[in-house]
């Protein structure tokens, strides 16, 4: 975050501790990260990968299986730059799970795209943890960031870097209409990481940080705000 | 007028055998007549008439559109294809073929069972062929088109082409003219009279129009050699084993790198592959590949045959086996980046080879863009291998990050029949409409939908726990076409 953007002035002015612990989305650099959708039809996934993918003119893979496609749509082209996302994308349609892992290796070992992104509902049998391990090798190894999308799965096991579970939250007022939904505002949960501290943000999408590295703000939640060390034993309490 | 017949009958939208149907081309005065059908042709309609004067005689003519560009292209194509018969052979204006059958001819049997051949094979190909053979190009022409069938052999040529009018000389209209005035209707005449009084009058004509010249040349008398154009060149590597074997993987390397070998001296790159194996017991199997670019790296082209050969049956082995470059496109030599990075689209390009060599080229896209304001369509697919990225349109209204196709129904409860949605039920859920923004009306493009197509209003909602759905409801109360207006859900946001 910018130190001059207003957000970050306010919560500068507030607590201090707050603005350290806001991590980057995309600090980790290029590894395997698993979207998880906290509940079903929920745009917030897409969203979410959207605003963190580099800024670059290279194409972005984006493979799906069928049945990702039938819960959830297909991403739609249109509105694809109010999420600060400029390149273009690579579409990939198979049917079979097996196939979209496949697709993603490949991509993942292709210098040419920004980022591959996949897109497979449920837990199929073929997403073992053998299978996200093998992705996740090929991606800090071929340095290609990519993210896994993963509808109507609860969590079961993978070798993701870091593992996030996205959810809509009510949307932020609408400047001119009271009745109308305003800008997206999500829940961003990172529940498993390697070398960072996981948390509960609340996340949107900042149109303001053009040409930043990621276009994508996390603020700390008001009510539990992560576990500090020397706030830990009043959340606690607090918690009863 | 085949070429024609070939394609309609593909469409299948071939016209009756008993209706008349000419092609046109633009004429000086109006579309003339160009080609026509059999029918055509029992009704006594000619070439070269104005279309609207035969209309007015045949009603039901059905008139089509010529394409001489075409026609050029199919009879190149068929006079390479005619090096079967002879190694010689060249189109001949805008509707023949010469070929140079010297010394071939006793290959099928004599010169009468050649014609048999050439026009079996002609007819199989739905071409209807006229042929003659003569000692000379010019006499040949003339019998192919006024006496077809006509076998004449060196020292008959003048008798043969004696009764054909003067305008088989393909000179220009008004020297036929002229010499038709003289009382010269047929070559013989023109044959007949003393050359002194002709070569007087026709000195100063170029030699291509000039009568005397051209029928010199077909009688003979002065060479007229063929200028036939060189064979394509074949890319094609072969392999020859000592013994038959069944798995083809361990060869492709060697195959690759000679055929890439030949492509890098022309400066060539391979679009299109074909791997065929030659079983031992006599049949053969082939199995094709598509680039996205043209390459002649020999490890990227056998690592996409290499995903291809699962299924390709070996029998009980085979002992010989080709690589074909079907297809190629001009690949200079290019150079990477000094520093050492790669070209990245080189690496994609590579990519979608191997994408489509595996899913399927069909399964592969990039977004196309139509300009048009119903959702749905305004982004369309192109194949990855065939089209490039192009940029999106600015759509000014706030859309949906996910579309769902088709749209779903859904049962709406609304408080006034024009107003949003204040519950529905989507799959078997029950949501609670909290806020909503609406409607945005967008009418039905009456120059693509079948009339009665209903407008649709959208809405977008956001539900009680923060999700935000586009629904839009289909029609309004008493628009007239149909029942209660339906909702549907189409779209989901961010």
């Amino acid at each position: 975050m910018s130190p001059d953007s207003p957000v970050a002035q306010v919560i500068s002015l507030s607590s201090k501790r707050l603005v350290q612990d806001v991590p980057a989305p995309n600090a980790g650099g290029a590894v395997l990260r698993d979207v998880l959708s906290g509940g079903p039809f929920d745009g917030a996934v897409t969203g979410f990968v959207l605003s963190c993918l580099p800024d670059s003119d290279a194409p972005v893979l984006w493979v799906s299986d069928r049945m990702s496609r039938r819960e959830n749509g297909r991403l739609y082209g249109p509105s694809l730059r109010r999420f600060g996302f400029k390149g273009h994308v690579l579409r990939v349609e198979v049917s079979h799970p097996r196939d979209v892992l496949w697709a993603m290796e490949e991509g993942a070992g292709c210098a040419g795209v920004s980022a591959v992104v996949g897109e497979i509902h449920g837990a199929p049998e073929v997403l073992s943890f053998t299978a996200t391990k093998r992705l996740a090798l090929r991606a800090e190894a071929a340095q290609v960031p990519l993210w896994l999308i993963r509808s109507g799965d609860h969590g079961a096991l993978s070798a993701a870097r870091e593992r996030w579970r996205l959810s809509s939250l009510p949307s932020e007022r609408h400047p001119y209409n009271v009745q109308a939904p305003g800008a997206p505002l999500w829940e961003a949960e990172l529940f498993r990481a390697r070398g960072r501290s996981p948390g509960t943000w609340e996340a949107r999408y900042d149109a303001t940080a053009r040409g930043a590295k990621d276009r994508l703000r996390l603020l700390s939640r008001a009510g539990d705000g992560p576990l500090g060390q020397d706030h830990g034993t009043t959340a606690e309490h607090a918690g009863g | 007028m085949d070429r024609w017949g070939r394609i309609t009958a593909q469409q299948r939208s071939m016209p009756g055998d008993d209706v008349p149907v000419v092609l046109v081309t633009q004429g000086a005065h109006g579309p003339v007549i160009h080609a026509l059908s059999d029918a055509a042709r029992r009704r006594d309609i000619l070439p070269g008439a104005r279309v609207v004067d035969v209309q007015a005689i045949h009603p039901d003519l059905h008139v089509e559109q010529a394409d001489p560009q075409g026609d050029i292209a199919l009879l190149d194509r068929v006079a390479l294809w005619a090096r079967r018969w002879c190694p010689w052979t060249v189109r001949d204006g805008m509707d023949g073929i010469v070929m140079d059958v010297t010394g071939a001819a006793h290959l099928f049997g004599g010169e009468a069972r050649m014609l048999r051949d050439i026009a079996t094979r002609f007819a199989m190909q739905g071409l209807q062929a006229r042929l003659a053979v003569a000692p000379t190009r010019g006499a040949a022409q003339m019998l192919a088109r006024y006496s077809a069938g006509v076998i004449c052999g060196p020292e008959d040529v003048a008798l043969a082409i004696a009764p054909l009018p003067v305008a088989a000389l393909r000179i220009k209209e008004d020297t036929v003219r002229l010499l038709q005035r003289l009382g010269l209707k047929t070559l013989g005449a023109l044959m007949e009279v003393p050359r002194v009084a002709l070569m007087r009058r026709f000195d100063r004509m170029a030699a291509e129009v000039n009568p005397m010249v051209l029928l010199d040349r077909a009688l003979g008398r002065m060479g007229d050699p063929l200028n036939a154009p060189e064979d394509l060149p074949r890319w094609l590597a072969r392999l020859r084993l000592p013994e038959p074997v069944i798995d083809p993987a361990p060869h492709l390397d060697a195959l690759a790198g000679d055929l890439c070998g030949q492509l890098a001296q022309a400066e060539q790159g391979a679009r299109r592959l074909r791997l065929t194996i030659y079983r031992v017991d006599g049949e053969w199997r082939s199995r094709d590949v598509a680039l996205a670019a043209s390459s002649r790296e020999a490890a990227h082209l056998v690592r996409l045959m290499r995903g291809k050969l699962e299924g390709i049956d070996p029998g009980f082995g085979f002992d010989l086996l080709t690589l074909e470059a079907l297809r190629v496109e001009p690949l200079a030599l290019h150079q990477d980046h000094l520093d050492g990075r790669r070209d990245a689209s080189a690496d994609v390009a590579a990519l979608l080879d191997r994408l489509s060599a595996k899913l399927g080229p069909d399964k592969i896209s990039w977004s196309t863009w139509v300009e048009s304001h119903v959702p749905e369509r305004i982004e369309g697919r192109v194949a990855a291998l065939g089209g490039g990225a192009t940029e999106a349109p600015e759509v000014l209204r706030e859309r949906p990050l996910r579309l769902l196709e088709p749209p779903e129904e859904v049962a709406v409860l609304y408080a006034v029949p024009e107003g949003p949605p204040a519950r529905f039920r989507w799959r078997r859920v029950a949501y609670l409409t909290v806020r909503h923004e609406g409607p945005e009306r967008i009418a039905p493009e009456w120059w693509r939908d079948r009339p009665g197509t209903r407008l649709r209003d959208y809405y977008k909602v956001e539900v009680g726990d923060g999700r935000r759905f586009w629904l839009f409801r289909e029609g309004i109360l008493g628009d007239g076409r149909g029942g209660d207006p339906r909702w549907f859900v189409q779209g989901i946001f961010a």
